[in-house]
């Protein structure tokens, strides 16, 4: 039994070797892919989620409703529903205004559709936690830097965002987490991120449970790694508040 | 309703019933009008309800214990179980059912006694894996959550139950199980809704739910957007039905505030 266990281990290992008859340089492509798409997704959603957050709370009535209506539609479906919506629209729509204007069609790269279209989705959902984080801010720091005469703009800077960061962390860090998961649904639609490359490569092999523990094992570590340093960056965000346990 | 509709809301309101219109009169819904697809689809929504309700009631039934092994367990006991809720929610589901699905459909043909069981029939199909797949993804997420509502619960309550004499299990089922739920309760909604959102995953693995429903339809008939916007619109509808039905439970359930 020894002798079969360890002609496993060393067939296992040979199998995520990097080089080509093994597949751990696919695989790792394959989660630089997800990282880059998460990340980008990420920092598109959260601009769409800051404007979105403020334009809830400051903006008018139209927009307010607009915004309402973004923000239900994005959480009521499937993320893998949207993914595959704005997929053909996002790409449909570009070309359709290029040839409107005389122009090539173009095949638009799939790690730039897989941002837009995550940043969307995750848009909606970082408004709602923005939204909620401003909404915490006491009142009363928001009205005396309005009487001290602050633009808005350096309001947002000055008091506003310093002050929601730490009430906002943890939800944002939920989403963060949310948006590395959401870039398997990509595979889906075919594109070649880490669960895709683990499909592939498990499907030529045969060997199943060699490459998804090993692709679990990066999710894990990108979630891990991820919860460590979101950790550090809410202590530091709460530096100065009053600790409350143990009153 | 006098609040509700603001003049700007009003023309909000014409605008997107012009939307609705322009797309029921200029886009092709001609394949709605068949009755194999109608067939397909009240299948397919069926099938997917079927899911959720499966899973959601096998989720939180494997959550207690996974729960309280996690807020009360020796370290033998909790240990795994905040393993297993660690990998469940750190990893995507739709890795953990192409796991379920492929690995395991190609470890058990090759184990004699699992082939010859009466399982085996089962084994075959899709389905099976489909619902221990997304029943372990929300035995992870609620697991999680009754970690916190059992340690929740007042210390006095479980106290005073220990004074009265009465013995673990009696504790458990009378005093302290009740109070997690309650606590539990209002995520359970939310929950559900994720649920839902997830149930088009296992289309990947050849269960024909609504979502696989759409997308047969949309490579028979070369439609691409048309089914799309139903499929959306059938989310939608079910989203708003599972929180109608939350809220009206939520307001059912007797609640006493100090």
């Amino acid at each position: 039994m020894n002798g079969l266990e360890a002609i496993a281990a060393a067939s296992a290992l040979d199998l995520l070797a990097l080089s080509p008859p093994g597949w751990g340089a696919t695989l790792l492509a394959g989660l630089g892919n997800s990282v880059i798409i998460a990340l980008g997704a990420y920092g598109l959603g959260f601009a769409i989620g800051l404007c979105g957050a403020f334009g809830k709370l400051y903006g008018g009535p139209v927009l307010k409703d607009l915004l309402a209506v973004y923000t239900t539609i994005v959480r009521a479906v499937p993320e893998l529903v949207l993914i595959l919506i704005l997929f053909y629209a996002f790409t449909g729509l570009l070309n359709q205004m290029l040839l409107s204007w005389g122009m090539e069609r173009v095949q638009i790269s799939p790690i730039i559709t897989g941002i837009v279209v995550l940043g969307v989705v995750q848009g909606a959902y970082q408004t709602e936690v923005l939204r909620g984080g401003i909404l915490a801010v006491p009142a009363g720091q928001i009205e005396a830097a309005r009487a001290m005469g602050m633009p808005s703009v350096l309001l947002a800077r000055r008091i506003t965002l310093p002050l929601m960061t730490a009430n906002a962390l943890p939800g944002m860090a939920n989403l963060w987490l949310n948006a590395t998961k959401d870039t398997a649904l990509l595979a889906v639609i075919g594109f070649s991120e880490l669960t895709k490359a683990t499909y592939q490569a498990s499907a030529t092999t045969k060997a199943f449970f060699v490459f998804y523990p090993a692709a679990m094992a990066l999710y894990l570590l990108i979630s891990l790694t991820s919860t460590v340093l979101i950790g550090r960056l809410e202590k530091w965000a709460r530096r100065g508040q009053r600790d409350v346990r143990g009153l | 309703m006098k609040d509700f509709l603001k003049p700007h809301r009003v023309v909000l309101i014409v605008l997107a019933l012009a939307l609705v219109a322009w797309c029921a009169l200029s886009l092709n819904w001609t394949w709605l009008a068949n009755p194999k697809y109608q067939l397909l689809i009240v299948q397919g929504i069926w099938r997917t309800i079927w899911l959720v309700v499966v899973t959601m009631v096998i989720g939180m039934i494997l959550a207690v214990p996974i729960g309280l092994a996690q807020a009360a367990g020796p370290w033998y006991v909790s240990a795994p179980a905040r393993v297993f809720c660690t990998v469940i929610r750190g990893t995507p589901l739709l890795m953990q059912i192409w796991l379920l699905y492929y690995g395991l459909g190609s470890l058990f043909p090759s184990i004699p006694w699992i082939k010859q069981s009466d399982l085996w029939p089962y084994l075959r199909q899709a389905w099976p894996y489909a619902v221990v797949a997304l029943s372990l993804s929300v035995a992870g997420y609620e697991g999680e959550v009754m970690r916190g509502a059992f340690k929740g619960v007042p210390h006095g309550q479980l106290e005073a139950a220990k004074a009265m004499g009465m013995s673990p299990f009696t504790l458990l089922r009378r005093i302290w199980l009740p109070q997690a739920l309650q606590r539990v309760l209002p995520t359970l909604g939310g929950e559900t809704v994720s649920q839902l959102k997830s149930t088009p995953l296992v289309s990947t693995i050849t269960i024909v739910e609504i979502y696989a429903v759409t997308s047969r339809i949309r490579q028979d008939t070369f439609i691409i957007y048309e089914p799309l916007l139903l499929l959306a619109v059938v989310y939608m509808c079910l989203t708003g039905l599972i929180v109608l039905l939350f809220r009206w439970f939520e307001g059912r359930t007797p609640t006493r505030t100090a």
